[in-house]
């Protein structure tokens, strides 16, 4: 399947098509919605099913490779912010803090983003290795310190409170436990839930994205016109200089061509749960609003329409 | 009905930040305070609202709490300390209340 085969599937697959659907709602102002408690209920339902079969599938994958996968991830995780920091100060007015703040969401990942990549690439026939889960839990926090590292602080004053909420954020300690948990029932265990994390996965998913289509559609409106364009365009260039990190790195380590396209897929996503909460934490004199747009609004429909096929493609060029 | 003079402190805080602040006030034994989520508004940041919203981090709530009129300086300086660099809006107001030794100040909560 070639670059425009792998695009085309992606933007008529049921999942992409109702988050341009969401989006396009949006965009003229639809009074269409999905109630928050809903909303909270499908991501739980997501986070909880692409982490145990993730760790259902961690029962054939080698240690050795899951372990160098997690320490490239977290690699990937550290050091990104320094790249987007760097690009931002040297293209951009923005103050050191604001882009300190920005270049935290880059390290960090989207899970939402990740589970649409898994979606996609057990569609093409490119299932990823399970530990891949892992890996995207471990690169949720490392960013965080970079970008407080970049913006000059120290963890101060709540360093420790604020280094337990992201490790016991609710995202996190659901991807995890459900991971282990799928690891120790192993097959049996999955034969048991198959039809709840099975069958209607990809219906809730499609369910899901809409409700990300309204969400991304409104920040849009919101701060049409508001953002400087060099500010907007760091949202398309960072994740293509992350999917290139990431495929420089998957390629040594020896992922198989779907695991390497979700380790592109988790460097080139942006945080915007649980990075813009710490920022307001750690650095409150960073505008959130600047950062919540680029990651929410430029790089999360970037990545999901036009990026995951382009990672696909790449990881199967390279590895395949 | 017998009424007392207290203090009432309203605080407009994004939500990341709620929990800082309920330490500073169990911290100094505040009696009791209510928190309840903010709907829409507009601010020095133009108008927000909470449609949509799917982190924490444009959220906004609105504390409440009852409180000694002696006790206001003291408890300004420490929500001060906690609000000082965040978005939010502190108020206070003068109220009447019954039953007053419901204000009156406690022990840190377990």
């Amino acid at each position: 399947m070639d670059l425009f085969d792998l695009a085309a599937a992606n933007l008529v697959s049921p999942p992409i098509l109702f988050f341009l659907l969401g989006l396009i709602a949006a965009l003229v102002r639809s009074d269409l919605a999905i109630p928050e408690a809903v909303a909270k209920a499908i991501s739980i339902y997501l986070v909880m099913a692409i982490g145990f079969k993730g760790g259902v599938e961690m029962a054939a994958s080698p240690l050795v490779a899951a372990a160098l996968a997690i320490a490239a991830g977290i690699l990937l995780s550290a050091a990104m912010p320094f790249i987007s920091f760097g690009a931002l100060r040297a293209t951009s007015r923005l103050p050191r803090v604001d882009a300190a703040s920005i270049a935290a969401h880059y390290g960090s990942i989207s899970i939402v983003t990740f589970i649409a990549a898994s979606d996609a690439g057990a569609a093409m026939g490119l299932a990823a290795a399970g530990f891949m889960v892992a890996v995207a839990a471990a690169m949720e926090a490392p960013a965080i310190f970079s970008g407080l590292a970049l913006a000059g602080r120290r963890e101060g004053e709540g360093g420790g409170t604020m280094i337990r909420e992201i490790a016991f954020n609710g995202s996190i300690v659901l991807l995890v436990g459900a991971f282990a948990i799928g690891w120790a029932t192993g097959e049996r265990g999955m034969a048991m839930v198959e039809p709840f994390f099975g069958d209607i996965f990809r219906g809730v998913l499609c369910l899901f994205l809409l409700d990300m289509g309204l969400v991304a559609g409104r920040g849009l409106r919101r701060s049409a016109g508001k953002l400087d364009w060099r500010v907007l365009v760091h949202g398309l260039h960072m994740p293509l200089i992350g999917a290139a990190l990431g495929l420089g790195l998957a390629i040594p380590i020896g992922l198989d061509p779907g695991s390497a396209a979700l380790l592109m897929t988790l460097a080139a996503s942006a945080s915007y749960i649980a990075v813009p909460a710490a920022m307001r934490l750690a650095l409150p004199e960073a505008d959130p609003s600047v950062s919540l747009t680029l990651s929410l609004g430029i790089t999360f429909p970037f990545n999901l329409v036009l990026g995951i096929p382009l990672y696909f493609a790449a990881a199967q060029w390279a590895l395949g | 009905m017998q009424t007392t003079l207290k203090k009432r402190l309203e605080i407009v805080i994004e939500a990341p930040v709620i929990d800082r602040l309920r330490r500073v006030l169990d911290d100094k034994g505040v009696s009791g305070y209510t928190i309840i989520p903010a709907v829409a508004g507009r601010g020095r940041h133009g108008r927000w609202n909470r449609e949509g919203e799917i982190s924490d981090t444009s959220r906004m709530l609105v504390l409440f709490a009852i409180i000694d009129p002696s006790e206001l300086d003291d408890m300004l300086a420490a929500v001060y300390a906690v609000l000082s660099r965040q978005i939010g809006i502190v108020s206070v107001s003068d109220v009447q209340v019954v039953r007053d030794e419901h204000f009156r100040r406690t022990g840190k909560p377990a």
